[in-house]
This record gives structure tokens, C-alpha cells and sequence, in this order.
């Protein structure tokens, strides 16, 4: 079976608290010179049959009207071999 | 005939029984609904009740959204049915948008409950006529994802048509944007805010007030008119 991964993340506008807060953690736990964290989200999809065009139709279709909510979110479709 | 107020129970629904008592206390019929139901019972208006649907699983409402149920809401509530969404009911009328924008976790990240103060900024919905526009009333607020986002144009948008139906006052709780507690659609029929009104609706509990009937008794006189 293929893999088929989904990365959700935050638009880059959108204000990520969570992000924020492990990045203030860093220094904290003596890890030093991290200037940002974003926080997102990664969907691995184990696909039946061939991942072709109309696969991939499908999971693009799948994550832009329930994976994400692209109002907030952008999300990136990658097949992993 | 006494008008028909439906509530909507999904898995993790918590206030669905406060919503159904509330409608009664104003005088309706109070009829449950359940998520894998398509048909509405004859209701006249809907309402979505706070709580976890579905765990607050992907995001808040995200899989409410596609529920059977809300495959009619969604067709009625265009047609000009009310539908009040409170709390998580919110958060599944911004993934099913009908009204515009998205919830996410609170700015601070705790989960908040107090007594919150409100200003009711538009009177003119079905849900808030029994109101006059620039009250302050004061319901309970309970919430991890409740800091509402929408792009500037969408904001402003809102603003200019009068649709930022609710405003936080003294303290914003969780970071939304312009200190938006809740929005209505450009009809006026589908309301949505963070708070819970119907935990106000008897001296004995929550606040200690009735702040939070009008709402219920706004959409009956909107009903009974119609």
C-alpha cells in the first residue's frame, strides 16, 4: 500500500499560542537560537490500489473540505514512496 | 399552536438538556433531535448545544459538521429557519459555513469558565430581538477553542453590515479578534456565540440571573409572528 502524507499548518497569519509556547520552553529546557515554532498538523494516509491522478484527486478533495479548514489553514498533499 | 424548538444531540454533547429546558422555560415546545437523524421533527427553529462533539476531534465541530442532521440544518437554515449555535454549536456553524470565519484554541490555552458580560450589538436577529441593541447582560462562559478569527475583510465586512451580533466587555476572554463573542448571518435566522445562555435562564443557577432567556423568548415571538 501506498502513503500518502497530508501536512496541515496554520495560515502564517493566524496567531499559533501553541507554537508559541513550546518555543518559550526551548531556552528553558537549554536548547538555544530557535526563533519560531509553528505548530501543525501531518496525516498519514495508507491509500488501497494505485495512488494515480484520480487518488490523488480524491485526497486533495478530502483534505481541503475536512483535513484543513483552509479559512485557517493551508495543507500540502505528498505521496511517499 | 406553541412553536417547536428542536436541540441537536451529537456524541459529547453536554447542554443539550439546559438548551431543551431553556426553550420550555420560554414557553416552547422543546423537542430532541439526534445527530443521525435527517429529519428535523417538524421544528420551527434549531438549536446546536456547547459541549465536545466528537471530542473536539480534527478541530472543534469538524465532524459534527458532516453529520446527517446537518445536511438538512445546513438546507433549512439557508431557507431562513432559526438556528442558534452556542459554544460548540459556534464551532459547527463556522465548519459548516454558515457563518463566516473559525474558532481556535483560547490565546492563553487554559480552558475558561466565569461569568461573562456581554453587549448585545444587534437586536435585529431572530434571536435577539427580545434585546435592545447596546444591553449588557451578563451569562456564563466555558471554553478551550473560543478565540475567533476571520481575514480583515471578513471583519469588516461584518462590522459594516451590523453582524457582530455580540461583543465581550471588560475582559476578553480568549483573544478574538475585535472582541467578537458571536456573529449572525446576513439574514438575521443563524446566530452564533462563544457564552451560554441557556445556563442563565433561572435565579437558582448559573449566573443567578435570567440574562440568557431572551433568547429563547425572541426566536418564539419571531415564530409565532411568522
Amino acid at each position: 500500500m501506498a502513503r500518502v502524507v497530508v501536512d496541515v499548518m496554520l495560515k502564517p497569519e493566524i496567531l499559533d499560542p501553541q507554537g508559541q509556547a513550546v518555543q518559550r520552553a526551548l531556552p528553558r529546557l537549554g536548547f538555544a537560537g530557535i526563533a519560531d515554532v509553528r505548530q501543525g498538523k501531518r496525516f498519514e494516509l495508507e491509500v488501497e490500489g494505485p495512488v494515480d491522478e484520480a487518488a490523488l484527486s480524491r485526497i486533495h478533495e478530502m483534505a481541503e473540505t475536512f483535513l484543513a479548514n483552509t479559512v485557517i489553514e493551508d495543507f500540502v498533499v505528498k505521496v511517499e514512496s | 399552536m406553541t412553536a417547536r424548538i428542536g436541540v441537536v444531540t451529537f456524541p459529547g454533547t453536554l447542554d443539550d438538556q439546559d438548551a431543551l429546558r431553556a426553550a420550555r422555560l420560554a414557553g416552547a415546545e422543546a423537542v430532541p433531535l439526534w445527530h443521525r437523524d435527517k429529519d428535523l421533527k417538524q421544528v420551527d427553529a434549531v438549536v446546536l448545544a456547547g459541549g465536545f462533539s466528537y471530542g473536539d476531534y480534527l478541530r472543534a465541530g469538524a465532524i459534527s459538521r458532516f453529520s446527517p442532521v446537518m445536511g438538512t440544518i445546513i438546507e433549512q437554515a439557508k431557507a431562513g429557519m432559526p438556528v442558534l449555535g452556542i459554544c460548540n454549536g459556534f464551532q459547527i456553524l463556522t465548519e459548516a459555513h454558515l457563518l463566516p470565519g473559525a474558532m481556535l484554541r483560547n490565546n492563553h490555552l487554559h480552558f475558561i469558565c466565569r461569568d461573562q458580560k456581554l453587549r448585545v450589538e444587534n437586536a435585529d436577529t431572530a434571536w435577539t430581538a427580545d434585546y435592545a441593541s447596546g444591553q449588557e447582560i451578563s451569562v456564563p462562559l466555558k471554553n478551550m477553542d473560543g478565540r475567533y478569527v476571520a481575514d480583515e475583510r471578513v471583519l469588516d465586512e461584518l462590522e459594516a453590515e451590523g453582524r457582530v451580533a455580540f461583543r465581550y466587555l471588560d475582559l476578553n476572554p480568549n483573544g478574538s479578534l475585535r472582541d467578537i463573542a458571536g456573529i449572525t448571518n446576513a439574514a438575521g435566522n443563524v446566530v452564533g456565540l462563544m457564552p451560554h445562555p441557556e445556563h442563565a435562564v433561572e435565579p437558582l443557577i448559573g449566573t443567578g440571573g435570567t440574562d440568557g432567556l431572551g433568547f429563547f423568548t425572541s426566536v418564539l415571538k419571531k415564530l409565532v409572528a411568522a
